[in-house]
């Protein structure tokens, strides 16, 4: 399956599930289908029938309430039954609003910002000792760099080395209230964790070509974790979700479902 | 029982490769014979425990059952989230560990204070609250958690507590250890490091000189139901803690007793008075004052 052909089909699910749920965070949902559709089709070790294989490359959502755009992801992949994708925050479903490590697939769950970078360094840091050679990828959100665990994170793995880490950074710009640079500015990104010892480069987070050749390619510089600005769009994909802060939290009508998959089926795959 | 504990730590620890100890720049003059003996499984997180914590919970979802060590509340209260989310929602084997419990940093002074911290552990789920009374109690406990993997707070005293057990105790969750029979049906109840204060009171007060002396080093939230069978066995079960009343072990067994009235009855503590937090004074003063009326 083509990373482009799983971003459309995991955005139409992701809508579909939002959109029955009546549930929020589409527009943070949309922002990292790119991402993911890259990481998991062209990028990390993986197999939808050993979710556990011992050698797979770990991958954590920090971000964990854009959890619909992964649990889309594992289902086009076979890891969960695309069915069950209608369960979404239903009661007792496993798919639970925010990532759940109930849910085949998914390593940890998360809701709370600020703790999956210092899980992943765990991960990272036990696959060093354990002489394992598979990688740990952590997806954060821009906003999330405002909890202070990041820091102390990203502090200890420039220290230890850990080039078996790999962190992307969802950059759209905007959080809950308004934009990420009138809440709290995180700027400039790319200087500060250059500066506490990461490798650090920036590409459109929507570019497949780009994500993969930078992906592929761990560890950038042998002895130092990598940190990929992903730059991103908030509800990429439909048009009159993009960049709108609203979208964090507004689940689509009736219409705007209807319209917002009119959209996406014009896009080629 | 730091000693106690690091002594037991090291021995474990070379028969089990999983075993891993990360400090949060603290343990000076105690955890060195581990850090010595094996140096990759021992790592000094810096002065950063939400870090700390989450990384535990990393290694542990790795096969590692990781120790984390550090003082009174910097490993408890300061990543209180990353410890329900991390470790005590995914049920991973992370033994927290702090030293200092209740009072016995003294003069150091309200930071350095666990004195609340039961009340933390206690609302957690899946987690087993390991509280020795004694340094034999020190090492059931770590033989007990590393048998039994699983979210886990060791709570110990600092240093030179008075040892009462002749052996290592085999101790399990919700049981009491019975130190001493007594010569009636009274009994002291005590959990860490105020069986101390228990035998001494026993020794000293008249009032309690027939009390026999109960520990119960290993309890939690999964285990209030085995409370009142132990309560029924007696007339009078006098608690001594080193914590506050609210959210402490005495309103734990009090809990446990709810549907059984005539067992709450049975029931009278000896807490930590809320007035300690804003006095300087050494331990033993502190104690004296906190579990005063006794």
């Amino acid at each position: 399956m083509t990373s482009k052909y799983l971003s459309k089909n995991a955005r139409i699910s992701t809508l579909k599930m939002v959109h029955k749920a009546k549930a929020s965070h589409v527009a943070s949902a949309l922002s990292i289908i790119d991402i993911l559709a890259v990481l998991y089709s062209e990028v990390m070790n993986i197999d939808p029938d050993e979710p556990f294989l011992v050698d797979r490359d770990r991958f954590i959502l920090s971000k964990g309430h854009a959890c619909a755009g992964v649990y889309a992801v594992l289902a086009e992949l076979g890891f969960i039954q695309k069915e069950s994708l209608t369960t979404y925050g239903e009661d007792f479903s496993i798919l639970m609003n925010h990532i759940s490590h109930k849910v085949p697939g998914v390593e940890f769950s998360t809701g709370s910002l600020g703790h999956g970078l210092p899980f992943g360094v765990g991960k990272a840091l036990a696959a060093t000792r354990l002489q394992k050679s598979w990688l740990t990828f952590v997806l954060l959100s821009d906003g999330e760099l405002q909890e202070g665990s990041n820091w102390e994170a990203l502090m200890f793995a420039a220290h230890h080395k850990l080039d078996n880490l790999v962190v992307i950074v969802d950059n759209n710009n905007l959080q809950s209230l308004t934009t990420v640079e009138e809440t709290v500015n995180i700027q400039s990104l790319k200087e500060k964790v250059l500066a506490f010892g990461w490798e650090v480069r920036d590409v459109d987070g929507h570019n497949h070509e780009q994500v993969k050749a930078n992906l592929s390619q761990i560890p950038w510089q042998t002895d130092k974790p990598s940190l990929l600005i992903a730059n991103t769009i908030k509800g990429k994909g439909v048009s009159f979700m993009e960049n709108r802060v609203e979208w964090h939290y507004r689940s689509p009508t009736d219409e705007q479902l209807k319209l917002a998959l009119w959209e996406l089926e014009q896009k080629d795959a | 029982m730091r000693n106690a504990f690091i002594d037991e730590l090291v021995v474990l620890a070379r028969s089990n490769p999983q075993i891993a100890l990360i400090v949060g720049d603290l343990g000076w003059s105690v955890v060195e014979p581990f850090a010595d003996e094996f140096p990759d499984r021992f790592l000094n997180a810096g002065v950063a425990e939400q870090n700390m914590t989450s990384m535990a919970a990393g290694m542990a979802s790795e096969g590692y059952h990781v120790f984390t060590y550090s003082i009174a509340n910097f490993p408890t209260f300061r990543c209180a989230e990353q410890i329900r989310n991390d470790v005590d929602y995914h049920k991973l084997p992370v033994t927290v560990v702090a030293v200092g419990g209740g009072v016995a940093y003294g003069n150091l002074g309200y930071s350095h204070h666990a004195v609340q911290d039961y009340a933390l552990m206690r609302s957690l789920p899946n987690m087993l609250i390991a509280s020795p009374g004694d340094p034999m109690e020190v090492r059931a406990c770590l033989r007990y958690l590393v048998s039994n993997p699983q979210p886990s707070y060791l709570r110990l005293g600092k240093a030179g507590e008075p040892q009462y057990h002749n052996e290592v105790p085999v101790i399990s969750p919700g049981e009491w250890v019975i130190l001493d029979k007594g010569q009636s049906s009274n009994t002291f109840l005590t959990t860490g490091a105020t069986l101390q204060l228990a035998m001494e009171a026993k020794q000293k007060l008249r009032d309690y000189c027939d009390h026999g002396v109960a520990s119960l080093p290993l309890w939690g939230m999964r285990y209030k139901s085995m409370i009142s069978e132990m309560v029924g066995g007696f007339e009078r079960v006098h608690i001594l803690e080193d914590h506050f009343q609210d959210g402490g072990f005495g309103s734990w067994v009090v809990e446990g007793l709810m549907s059984q009235p005539e067992l709450v009855q049975r029931i009278s503590a000896n807490h930590l008075s809320r007035d300690v937090y804003d006095i300087v004074a050494k331990s033993d003063t502190l104690w004296k004052r906190g579990l005063s009326n006794l």
